[in-house]
């Protein structure tokens, strides 16, 4: 009990430190961490579903977006952070990769850079939240790797992202 | 007349080179004899020259036709505009079979002649002469000795000497370029002529290629390759096709740059964190950290002088180019237009540079002077990558987007000269200009 409410506290925190949009994004975080938080506590797995790949678990979502040029996490992603940061605590076995990317933009080089900091950026909001870093890899494709290849806003936003794989994945 | 001799031993070594190239990448995807890069002009100079290019006697016979690769040359550079030839019979291929009068009325400046001729070795006798017809004098002749293989090298550097007769400025129809080919998921780094002929594979691979860095002398490539579990930069010689990895740190290891003697690189690496950059020997010996920030720094460039490096930071809350002394010590920044500055490449005499300047949402090519500190933008297409200098300063040759496709281009320092180098099938990008052969 004592777990779901610190969670849920945390969660509120995270929360209150966003400016727009919050009221919406702190419910749905605050039901999502205690759906987490009462699988981990019981210390079974939820009915038949892996919560990584559930679709109605905030655990089956991977990506951070982000504005053009930006390695900052919007506060509408950061619950997912959250929840894989919450997931690998509980886990100590389990290892992701973050895989940075950026749309086709401006120069390759700056972009593997631009990659590096996004991924590198989740790491390091997932290690504040208690994560070992030995857990976490980083890596980037700059903008190598696009998800979708169109020349215009509706792919590029697409393709600034970071991925949360975890191993054994893909 | 002529320097054939020195002239004949490069292309010897030119010839073992490129056989022992073609012998070490057999198993790489052939790549035919014709243009693998086509050439399509959108726009020239403010004032071009009239000049004629007369087909070379017994050229017409040869796979390579000498007088059009000429022409076809001089064409590109937007400097000249081509007289046409046909009508005057008999054409005239030596000096004593010109009617000068016949010329002006045409209203040529210049005229080129030239006679190509078998030897009994198997090997061709060609010879140019690059005359007045106003003043009725010789500006230039000169007589090579190669094989059928070298005719379109040949012709690259009489269209070289012809070009620094009449503008002053070396030619670089001789020089190569290289660039990255994809493929649908192939990815292919390539060199091939500075008119997109003769390309050759360089090193094939699945996994993405990017920042080809020529040595100085041409010899060899440094380039970044992703077919590891992480960037890895490579030094490759081309003549050999073996290669090293330079820079293989754990992180990244990218964005290669010479210094200008050849014996050290510049490198990115995330060793620290962030993408810094670093300096090394070229034997991969003596690394020690240039950079000393919390942010992205990255795209180093050497300066002529071996002074200073450009590079890309944006420490400053937004990609901007930077100058700081090799040997250490503080950055300064050069580029406050905008918001997004990136990939600057000086020119070959220090003065300027060329970079990507982002403004109205679109990334164009862009040359800052250094002492003044103005900005031109060159080119109006929304997605340019990569700009590098032509050695002689005159051009630069960048990536761009045209229909969805990836092309490469070059535009003229005064942004009039224009054209493509387009595939058939594929993208290309990444483009670098290489150096002069012989180190003009």
């Amino acid at each position: 009990m004592k777990r779901i409410l610190l969670s849920m506290l945390l969660t509120s925190l995270l929360a209150a430190c966003a400016t727009t949009g919050v009221k919406e994004d702190h419910k749905a975080a605050v039901t999502e961490a205690k759906s987490v938080a009462e699988t981990s506590a019981t210390g079974t797995p939820s009915a038949m579903m892996n919560p990584l790949t559930d679709p109605h678990n905030i655990l089956s979502k991977r990506s951070i977006y982000y504005a053009f040029d930006k390695y900052d996490i919007k506060p509408e992603y950061r619950p997912i952070v959250v929840a894989h940061a919450k997931y690998l605590v509980a886990h100590a076995g389990a290892d992701v990769t973050l895989q940075g990317n950026t749309d086709e933009r401006g120069s390759r080089e700056y972009n593997l850079a631009l990659g590096q900091r996004r991924a590198d950026g989740v790491k390091k909001m997932m290690v504040v939240l208690g994560v070992p870093a030995k857990q976490i890899e980083t890596i980037s494709f700059g903008e190598e790797k696009p998800k979708l290849t169109c020349h215009n806003a509706s792919c590029w936003k697409e393709n600034r992202r970071t991925d949360i794989v975890y191993k054994g994945e893909r | 007349m002529g320097h054939f001799n020195s002239w004949r031993r490069r292309a010897g070594l030119l010839a073992a080179g490129c056989w022992l190239l073609t012998a070490v990448f057999l198993l790489a995807r052939p790549v035919p004899a014709k243009a693998a890069l086509n050439i399509e002009i959108i726009g020239s100079g403010e004032t071009q020259t009239p000049i004629a290019v007369v087909p070379f006697a017994g050229e017409s016979a040869l796979p390579q036709q000498v007088g059009r690769i000429v022409a076809a040359d001089l064409q590109r550079s937007g400097l000249f505009k081509l007289v046409r030839t046909d009508g005057v019979s008999p054409l005239p291929h030596q000096l004593d079979e010109v009617k000068f009068p016949d010329w002006v009325a045409r209203g040529a400046e210049a005229l080129v002649i030239g006679t190509i001729s078998p030897q009994a070795d198997g090997r061709l006798n060609i010879q140019f002469r690059l005359l007045d017809p106003v003043r009725q004098t010789q500006l230039a002749g000169f007589s090579y000795t190669a094989a059928p293989a070298q005719l379109r090298y040949v012709a690259h550097r009489i269209a070289d000497v012809i070009y620094q007769k009449l503008t002053g400025a070396p030619g670089v129809f001789s020089t190569r370029i290289a660039y990255v080919l994809k493929v649908g998921r192939r990815y292919a780094l390539q060199v091939a002529d500075a008119d997109g002929y003769n390309a050759r594979t360089v090193l094939a691979s699945r996994e993405p290629i990017i920042s080809p860095a020529w040595s100085p002398d041409g010899a060899r490539l440094a380039y970044v390759s992703f077919e590891h579990d992480r960037p890895v930069v490579y030094v490759q010689t081309l003549a050999t096709g073996q290669r090293r990895a330079l820079a293989a740190f754990k992180g990244n290891n990218s964005a290669p740059a010479w210094s200008p003697d050849g014996k050290q690189l510049a490198v990115v690496l995330t060793l620290s964190g962030h993408s810094q950059i670093y300096i090394l020997n070229a034997d991969g010996s003596g690394l020690r950290r240039l950079t000393h920030s919390q942010s992205i720094d990255t795209e180093p460039d050497w300066s002529p002088d071996g002074q200073t490096i450009l590079f890309t930071s944006d420490r400053g809350g937004s990609p901007q180019i930077y100058r700081i002394p090799v040997a250490g010590g503080e950055a300064a920044r050069l580029t406050f237009d905008g918001h997004y500055n990136v990939t600057p490449r000086y020119s070959p005499d220090g003065k300027s540079f060329t970079f990507i300047h982002r403004m109205d949402g679109q990334f164009h090519t862009a040359i800052q002077e250094i002492a003044s500190g103005q900005l031109q933008i060159l080119t109006q297409t929304p997605l340019d990558e990569s700009p590098s200098f032509a050695p002689n300063g005159k051009m630069v040759l960048y990536a761009t987007d045209v229909n969805g496709r990836g092309v490469l281009a070059a535009v003229s320092s005064d942004g009039r000269v224009n054209y493509r180098l387009t595939v058939q099938h594929g993208d290309v990008r990444e483009p670098a200009w290489g150096p002069y052969l012989n180190n003009q």
